[in-house]
């Protein structure tokens, strides 16, 4: 029976996102910090869609934790999605040097370590998938969220290159550039409601640009308009918008 | 944090207020530690202001699954799960819901905190009856668990207690063991208010059994009715159906909408009489047989938004429950009050309940009868009277239903309203939770 891994298994989308895995009939194992919350999102899905869920405890910040954490897998999954994240605040993050690593290492540093454990696995086993969670916040860097930003960019290149390296060997790896999403993330944060999406329509679309083997994805669809917009925005003009 | 317009489902009244969703227990901590006066609100199908506070907190995003026990039937799940989730998933594992109101969009801890009622009352009571065990945010942020053993105090006044000790995060609970998702029905016209109280005691043994009334019909025929009563199919009975090889069919079906809110006023004495005439021709006709569960537990639920048909002023729900010995009389002179003023309830329904030992819950052994009623000028006034009439008669309210009584007619009814007060008090010292229905009633 195939399984999925889900790093990051609190977030909000994670959580839809394994309810379509599980519809999908994937057995899942579901790995985060707070893994008494986890554990609930386990049972639930357990008893709706009859699939076997682990709950696993990871620390995306303790790197040396990760080459362990995936060889101990077992069975060792067929997908691997990262959707760990975080937002920081900016104004904390500009000031204050450990408040901007942990956004960095948490959006780039941790996940690219536990990827790369996953793509060389993967790499041998000449199969899988990677799907990785990033951000339109990474198009381009804007003064409101530009450390978030970075790591995201950061990630996207990641994701960019990894593909490029594994489409060779049977691997496939989607990029995932959502907009707002209605979650906790983003609680406190006014965002625009007509562009606010909700988790479960991204899980979906999400699902969907996996088994229809995506390369990049922007969820909902129009974010790829808006972004290539902002991106054609000349930089004389960029500086003085308060976007 | 931008303040919305938020009302339940009687649209009356409208408050402004700060609705914070929580998913999870961490987040509904850090909202109660900040200190300010709130309320849980789940699927918003209270009618009036049990619900509404100027901070809510949105628990319909906790909705998980936590433990099933197949052989028992018992159930855990997180408050915000709806009853149509639970039917969804379990119907077709051949459980159902030990109790369930008229409508499924409502969360297990609304069910629990209103302790809703249904057709089974006289002989399951209510939904508080099968919970088991609960987990309880207290307004000093701390979470604990509650039973008929451990902190039984807060359990049972948290059974029927308008989230007014707590927020009910988890609960557990049984449900009930069903061979089909059918019913067998049959629906018994009766002339008036003498025949179908006669028809309820004669339905005692029946699982189900509720009455619909024509409001408008007048002297000999005050409390033309039709009373269901059903029970669940077995397999036996569906054998010869078109559903003998689908026995647990469920499906959350797609629903008829009411686009928008009708004009204030056009459910007039006139519409109201054609529909009920129409509902009692139809319903006399049909008689009995074996329908799906959903359309006899749930008939208005296939139209989403039915609310709406009363315009957007909204309108007011009136149930009341009557002590066994003056059910007879007292019901007779609310629904001759009601013809006189021709001022005709959309749906009227009558109920007989069985015994209920409970602190605060609304049921007690008797009749109880729910009446719509469209606000429109002079209906306050006349409610008052209906009022007088229910406490003549031994009567009391259901907070669910309320959006308008005062405090003295509301409390006449609760003999045990005090004793409530100090477990409340006990668990929230410093009035944490509270909503506008409880400050009205200076509950709180």
């Amino acid at each position: 029976m195939k399984y999925c891994l889900i790093i990051g298994a609190g977030s909000d989308v994670a959580k839809a996102l394994a309810v379509e895995f599980a519809k999908g009939g994937f057995n899942l194992q579901l790995a985060g910090r707070n893994v008494e919350d986890i554990g609930k999102t386990a049972a639930d899905l357990q008893i709706r869609y009859g699939v076997k869920v682990e709950t696993l405890y990871l620390d995306v910040l303790k790197f040396e934790t990760h080459p362990e954490f995936f060889s101990n897998l077992n069975p060792k999954p067929e997908v691997v999605v990262a959707a760990a994240g975080l937002l920081g605040d900016q104004k904390v993050t500009e000031r204050d040097q450990s408040a901007t690593l942990t956004v960095i290492n948490t959006n780039f540093t941790g996940i690219v370590s536990l990827l790369n454990e996953a793509a060389n696995y993967f790499q041998e086993l000449g199969s899988g998938s990677i799907i990785g969670i990033s951000s339109v916040a990474g198009d381009r860097g804007r003064m409101k969220n530009y450390i978030y930003g970075a790591a995201k960019a950061g990630f996207t290149a990641y994701l960019s290159g990894l593909r490029q390296r594994l489409s060779k060997k049977g691997v496939d790896v989607l990029s995932v550039q959502p907009g707002f999403i209605n979650t906790k993330m983003l609680q406190g944060v006014e965002t625009p409601k007509p562009l606010t999406a909700e988790p479960e329509q991204v899980a979906k679309m999400i699902y969907n640009g996996f088994r229809s083997k995506k390369h990049v994805i922007y969820t909902p669809g129009y974010w790829r308009i808006i972004m290539s917009v902002v991106k054609f925005i000349p930089e004389r003009i960029f500086v003085k918008l308060d976007l | 944090m931008k303040k919305q317009k938020i009302s339940n489902w009687g649209k009356y009244p409208v408050v402004e207020a700060n609705v914070f969703e929580i998913t999870d227990e961490l987040r509904a901590q850090k909202q109660v530690k900040e200190g300010a006066e709130l309320i849980a609100r789940g699927l918003g199908r209270s009618y009036g202001d049990s619900s509404l506070a100027e901070t809510i907190v949105d628990v319909t995003g906790m909705d998980r699954f936590l433990a099933f026990d197949d052989e028992t039937g018992v159930l855990k799940c997180e408050a915000g799960v709806s009853f149509s989730t639970i039917l969804e998933f379990f119907v077709p594992k051949g459980w159902f819901l030990p109790v369930t109101p008229g409508t499924k969009f409502i969360t297990v801890g609304g069910a629990i905190a209103s302790d809703v009622h249904g057709k089974n009352h006289h002989k399951e009571v209510c939904f508080g009856n099968w919970v088991r065990e609960m987990k309880i945010l207290l307004a000093s942020g701390e979470t604990v668990l509650c039973s008929p053993i451990e902190k039984s105090d807060l359990f049972y006044a948290t059974i029927g207690g308008m989230g007014l000790t707590g927020i009910i995060l988890e609960a557990e609970f049984s449900l009930k063991k069903i061979e089909t998702a059918f019913i067998k029905q049959e629906a018994l016209p009766a002339e008036n208010l003498d025949i179908v109280m006669r028809l309820f005691d004669e339905s005692k043994e029946f699982t189900y059994s509720v009455a619909w009334i024509d409001c408008l019909a007048k002297g000999k025929n005050l409390g033309k009715s039709i009373l269901f009563r059903g029970e669940h199919a077995n397999l036996e009975d569906i054998k010869n159906t078109p559903f003998a090889n689908t026995p647990l069919f469920y499906q959350n079906k797609g629903m008829l909408g009411v686009p928008f809110n009708f004009p204030s006023g056009s459910l007039n004495s006139l519409t109201i009489r054609l529909f009920n005439g129409f509902y009692y021709m139809m319903n006399k006709m049909k008689g009995s047989g074996i329908t799906h569960l959903d359309p006899f537990f749930y008939p208005l639920d296939a139209i989403a938004n039915w609310n709406r048909i009363y315009g957007k002023k909204g309108f007011l729900q009136y149930q009341f429950v009557l002590p066994l010995e003056s059910s007879r009389d007292g019901m007779g002179e609310v629904l001759q009050a009601i013809a006189v003023e021709g001022r005709g309830s959309f749906l009227a329904v009558l109920k007989l309940f069985g015994k209920q030992e409970s602190m605060i819950s609304f049921p007690q052994e008797g009749y109880t009868l729910a009446l719509d009623f469209p606000i429109m000028p002079g209906l306050l006034k006349f409610l008052k009277k209906l009022d007088e009439i229910v406490l003549k008669h031994g009567g009391r309210f259901y907070f669910t239903k309320d959006s308008r009584l005062d405090p003295e007619t509301f409390k006449k009814g609760y003999p045990r309203l005090a004793e409530f007060l100090e477990i409340k008090k006990k668990y929230d010292p410093d009035g944490v939770f509270s909503s506008r229905q409880s400050k009205r009633l200076e509950l709180t």
